[in-house]
């Protein structure tokens, strides 16, 4: 005979299989502090690569530093490392979606005036 | 804004058994409360990346377009003032991710000082803006019919050591600044919106509303506080440093 759970039963915070539990994760002030202290090196090295004429690479290392930033403040400081995966696919599939929307744009830009540059 | 107050303070007179008085009544759970709510913020900040995205990409190409008036308008803004701002923002976002912890800590103190910190650092950020812009309004460098080129196609007589640009292509630096006040207004703007939600959340957070267990309000408040902060980590690598290094 199947036992019979009721509606909270089936949402105990020990129930990992189900898709809705997400565990409250309480991030440390320590390690806020070290995300805080390599975002600030990170400006510090992204303002003084700058200064170097590396050609190509410099808006390359700059974008790099950039996205490298961007990418620990949503995984730390907004929490995302520690949400459920419902919420990291929303996260990801919306910059996929910007990529695309970018690429795509840009293989009409390049192509309108194909091999006339 | 009454609604929310009324869950937080417990304003419904009857069936909180079993349940926080912050929880609605349609939710199962404070965990399916919890991710519906995060989920929603998501979804809005998603559309907020769409919204800047527009921009960012009319830069990408503009960019390309007209490299040396790029290069050229783009070191005409003081590198120290946009690093020390990008310094000020991230100490402020550092200040609302310890608001968040002091939240859930249930520190009621901790968490208004966080927020007023999380104020000051913001109003700072515009405050050094506020300077900037003007610095750019008194060299005729806003867009429009009192913009002037002077300083781009004769560096020289102003003391600015660049390579002179063409008449043409100096013209193409208003491209450069149009976008530049268009991506910092709305980032302004954005801080802006933030700072009044700040004031407000404060308040009840002094009250006490958001250490007793619901920590949701500061929490979305601090994503969305987040994504400004990394918009501008995008906007000063590709408004101030796009060629710094001596030139050629």
């Amino acid at each position: 005979m199947v036992q019979e759970i009721s509606h909270d039963q089936a949402h105990d915070a020990s129930n990992v299989t189900n898709p809705e539990h997400a565990e409250h994760h309480i991030v440390t002030p320590l390690q806020y502090t070290y995300v805080f202290v390599t975002l600030l090196f990170f400006t510090g090295v992204t303002v003084a690569a700058a200064y170097i004429d590396l050609k190509w690479a410099n808006p390359v290392i700059a974008l790099g530093i950039a996205c490298f930033k961007a990418v620990i403040v949503i995984l730390f400081f907004m929490h995302a490392a520690y949400q459920s995966r419902l919420i990291k696919m929303t996260i990801a599939s919306g910059f996929f979606m910007f990529l695309v929307l970018i690429a795509m744009t840009m293989t009409d830009y390049i192509s309108r005036a194909w091999g006339m540059w | 804004m009454s609604d929310s107050h009324a869950i937080a303070v417990g304003g419904h007179e009857e069936g909180h058994e079993g349940h926080p008085a912050y929880q609605r009544h349609h939710f199962v759970s404070m965990e399916q409360q919890n991710e519906t709510v995060s989920f929603g913020m998501w979804l809005f900040l998603l559309t907020e990346i769409m919204f800047f995205g527009g921009m960012f990409f009319a830069y990408l190409l503009y960019r390309n377009w007209y490299y040396p008036a790029f290069a050229t308008a783009s070191n005409q803004l003081s590198v120290p003032l946009g690093a020390a701002n990008t310094a000020i923002l991230i100490s402020s976002g550092f200040c609302m991710a310890l608001g968040v912890w002091a939240s859930e800590m249930r520190r009621r103190k901790t968490l208004v000082v966080m927020l007023v910190l999380t104020t000051l650092f913001g109003l700072a950020f515009l405050g050094v803006k506020t300077v900037e812009y003007k610095e750019k309004y008194d060299h005729h460098h806003i867009p429009g019919n009192n913009f002037s080129i002077a300083e781009f196609v004769n560096p020289a007589a102003y003391g600015i050591k660049e390579e002179p640009l063409a008449p043409d292509m100096a013209q193409k630096t208003q491209i450069y600044f149009f976008l530049y006040f268009a991506m910092t207004g709305m980032h302004a703007l954005h801080m802006i919106i933030g700072i009044v939600l700040l004031f407000w959340l404060t308040h009840r957070a002094w009250r006490g509303d958001f250490t007793a267990g619901y920590v949701a309000p500061i929490e979305n408040f601090g994503l969305y506080w987040h994504f400004v902060d990394i918009v501008w980590l995008f906007l000063f690598p590709l408004l101030y440093l796009i060629n710094r290094h001596p030139l050629h």
